[in-house]
């Protein structure tokens, strides 16, 4: 049986193909006819299909989103005309784009302006394999998750840079270079606060690190010293500039390059472009939940171990699966509008400053937080309380500070006497 | 095998040679054009810039993409008839146009103007500055990357040019202030809502503060990018917020008040360096900002004591009497100095008339003030001049 132990063992990596394996389990003796080497495969490749459906339905609906988010924090409406309050808007761009005309300039480097898009498409959805939506459904735990991570992410800087030496654009190139500088530096303090993760949990597995964080809420990587949020705020800037999205978005900045690394785009190639971006967002976010906010886990101690016990009753645990996948995808979501939230407010930064926000600012408190956290994970093995609830005090007080300034904009809003047009 | 023979001689776009060995990298400066079809060059503006990498080299600036024949074309018409020629030229700035046409026409055909059109002029005057500046302000966002604090510009100026709309039925070109007065009174219900506007618009500049002004990002951007010194500024001829930001106390309303500007008590914003140094982007961006409450300053005094009476004699709406002769006259645009130069052969139209044109004049510093800065940074310079392409080219 070459697939029918729980690994697929390959020298240093082997995965537990979750998701294929539980529709396995759950379609049970039904399925005894089809042989195994037929079956699996086939049911991976319905896992695949399943994550490849959310990832379009969440680029098409982060869409909206954005154009909504923007919308109501400009004083607009945004998208009301398509669907109930504009959400078939994106759905009817989509349409559009893929009826135009596809324009390649005429002295570009054909094979690379094509190829590009696809390596970008494939810098960012092979990352979905990893990201883990429930205990079940995931498609594959690679052992060597994080690493998988940053290894293919790495890619999609190939494919911005391609698009932008091949467009044989002036401003598509500037785009390029920004981004070659930016994606590549911006790849060490992610990496760093990758390592402090796998230094806490002693695994790359995402689902080992989830694990390693159930139970109550302090158990969360965040909380688990007053370094983490340190490592936090590194990794969520990181990842916004890995992103390439405001204050970051200097590859594409629209009112400097034209559009950036994309201009001589259309169509579908740029749709693709456009689709990525927004799958990058996701992952990022929901990589982000899964290190330091406990992935899945509710927080809730005894929630969490009525849920766990489900031998024998399938009915639980597609209820644990369902409130696992709403608990991590509201998560990721709530960081994926902070994301927006700081593109509709913050400008640009110039690209020296990126530079320097990630080499002298984020690079170094990265690594004091990260050898921080090492000398405390040698002291008391596995966390402390003690210094959870200071880490939850320090912050707390930032924390209440944003909560303030965040009610005073919306609540206060209401409360204020804003005039209409006249 | 010798190094020698490595060495190939490749020749310079400028001339001569440069020896590369293998495993060099060979560098060379790049023409970049920047407009006149690019998101932040405020209209048809080109910059041809030589770049080494990022950095700016060398800038040259290339105007006339929107010209009109201004000066030609109203030497055919009559004096009433110019006013909407004026509109064109700076065109967020409409009003004030028309006012420097006005008050050089009443110069040369000594006519009166009624003391309502007067105070009316100042407050429809000072309003439109708050327009031109909120436009700018926004824009500048738009230029910086910062697109929510642009559209709470555009939420605000909208509601000046309804006001602007039910005073003379135009949203742009107004054609609005006359030789004589002003085309149409403002009504109690207008000065009513007018007041409404300033009430409500003056915690609004507080707004643009918290989420503009003083943010790190749009500091960090602006202060100490594109420096003027105060000496350049003076022998570019720069006036305007650009002048005042870089230190100098000159504002015409001040200096040499047209209009009944000496009856009114306003302070003129001059640069500080607060952020970086003296004369930066942030300097002069921040003068628009603050004048912005100076303008409310003024026309509150103005609505507490705009006299009942006329606003223009009937019969100077069809034409003015201008005898031989020739004037100049300048007034405080939101750019700058604006100058109308006009001569009279005593015909119903003018003989010739000449516009000094503030962003004109501007603009013709950006090569000083951009050489050795970002691509990234000509775009906030470009934004902090403030210039409207269609005066530039009249």
């Amino acid at each position: 049986m070459i697939f029918g132990g729980t690994m697929l063992s390959n020298g240093l990596v082997f995965a537990r193909y979750s998701l294929a394996e539980w529709i396995q389990g759950l379609l049970g003796d039904r399925l005894e006819m089809i042989p195994e080497w037929i079956l699996f495969p086939l049911l991976m490749l319905a896992g695949c299909l399943v994550i490849i459906g959310f990832i379009t339905v969440f680029a098409l609906f982060a869409i909206w989103m954005e154009r909504k988010v923007s919308a109501h924090m400009q004083c607009r409406l945004g998208p009301m005309e398509v669907g109930f309050h504009g959400a078939l808007q994106t759905i009817a761009d989509g349409v559009k784009l893929l009826g135009k005309e596809d324009i390649v300039p005429r002295h570009a480097d054909k094979l690379l302006h094509y190829l590009a898009p696809i390596i970008v498409f494939a810098g960012v959805f092979p990352l979905f394999v990893v990201v883990p939506f429930s205990e079940k459904i995931l498609i594959s735990d690679i052992n060597l998750g994080l690493f998988f991570v940053a290894a293919v992410g790495a890619v999609e800087v190939v494919g911005v840079i391609m698009a932008g030496w091949a467009s044989n654009n002036k401003w598509s190139l500037f785009g390029a270079m920004r981004a070659a500088t930016q994606l590549v530096s911006y790849e060490i303090p992610l990496g760093l606060a990758f390592l402090t993760i796998i230094l806490l949990a002693g695994s790359f597995s995402m689902v080992d690190i989830i694990h390693q964080q159930e139970g109550w809420l302090s158990n969360w990587f965040l909380f688990h010293n007053p370094f983490m949020p340190i490592i936090f705020l590194s990794f969520f800037t990181a990842s916004l500039a890995e992103c390439k999205r405001a204050p970051f978005d200097l590859p594409e900045a629209e009112s400097e390059l034209v559009s950036g690394f994309h201009t001589e785009y259309s169509g579908m190639k740029f749709s693709i472009f456009f689709l990525a971006e927004y799958a990058a967002m996701y992952v990022v976010c929901a990589i982000a939940a899964v290190m330091f906010l406990g992935g899945w886990s509710t927080g809730i101690k005894p929630l969490e171990a009525w849920l766990a016990d489900s031998a024998g009753n399938p009915m639980r645990e597609v209820l644990s699966n369902t409130v696992h996948l709403v608990v991590i995808v509201t998560k990721s979501m709530f960081l994926v509008f902070v994301q927006m939230w700081l593109r509709w407010t913050l400008p640009r930064i110039r690209l020296d400053q990126i530079m320097h926000v990630c080499l002298k600012v984020l690079l170094p408190w990265t690594m004091v937080a990260m050898v921080a956290t090492s000398a405390i994970e040698l002291c008391w093995p596995g966390g402390n309380m003690v210094l959870t609830a200071l880490t939850i005090v320090i912050w707390s007080i930032p924390l209440l500070w944003t909560l303030k300034a965040i009610l005073d904009m919306t609540v206060g809003i209401f409360l204020k006497f804003v005039p209409s047009g006249r | 095998m010798g190094e020698a023979t490595n060495v190939t001689e490749v020749p310079l776009p400028q001339g001569g040679t440069v020896a590369v060995k293998p495993g060099d990298f060979r560098t060379e400066e790049m023409l970049l054009n920047i407009g006149p079809q690019h998101p932040s060059t405020h209209g048809v503006l080109r910059v041809v810039v030589r770049t080494d990498g990022e950095i700016i080299l060398d800038s040259q600036v290339h105007i006339g993409y929107l010209h009109r024949c201004f000066e030609k074309v109203v030497e055919n018409v009559t004096w009433t008839q110019v006013t909407p020629y004026t509109d064109r030229m700076d065109y967020l700035a409409s009003m004030y146009n028309n006012l420097g046409y006005s008050l050089a026409v009443e110069k040369l055909g000594d006519v009166e103007v009624p003391e309502r059109a007067s105070y009316i002029r100042i407050i429809i005057g000072e309003l439109q500055r708050i327009a031109s500046h909120l436009m700018s302000v926004g824009t500048y966002g738009l230029d910086v990357g910062a697109i929510t604090a642009f559209l709470y510009c555009f939420r605000d100026r909208e509601i000046t040019l309804r006001i602007f709309e039910e005073v003379c039925g135009q949203r742009l070109n107004y054609n609005y202030i006359r030789p004589g007065g002003v085309s149409g009174d403002l009504t109690d219900e207008m000065l009513k809502k007018i007041d409404d506007f300033i009430d409500y618009f003056l915690p609004k500049i507080d707004e643009i503060d918290n989420l503009l002004s003083m943010n790190g990002i749009f500091i960090y951007r602006t202060a100490g990018v594109g420096i003027l010194p105060l000496d350049l500024a003076l022998d570019y001829g720069c006036t305007g917020p650009v002048l005042r930001g870089s230190g100098l106390a000159r504002d015409l309303r001040k200096d040499e008040p047209y209009g009944l500007y000496e009856q009114f008590d306003f302070d003129v914003i001059t640069g500080k360096g607060e952020k970086g140094q003296l004369g930066d982007c942030w300097d002069r961006y921040m003068i628009r900002v603050r004048e912005m409450r100076e303008s409310c300053k003024i026309i509150k005094q103005a609505l507490a004591k705009i006299p009942e009476g006329k606003f223009i004699e009937p019969k100077l709406l069809k034409n003015v009497k201008v005898k031989k002769g020739e004037s100049y006259l300048k007034v405080e645009n939101p750019r700058g100095e604006l100058g109308y130069y006009i001569v009279s052969d005593g015909k119903k139209g003018p003989y010739r008339c000449s516009v000094r044109a503030p962003s004109f004049c501007n603009i013709a510093v950006l090569p000083e003030i951009s050489r050795g800065c970002m691509v990234a940074d000509m775009v906030v310079i470009i934004g902090s001049i403030d210039i409207v392409m269609g005066e530039v080219d009249r």
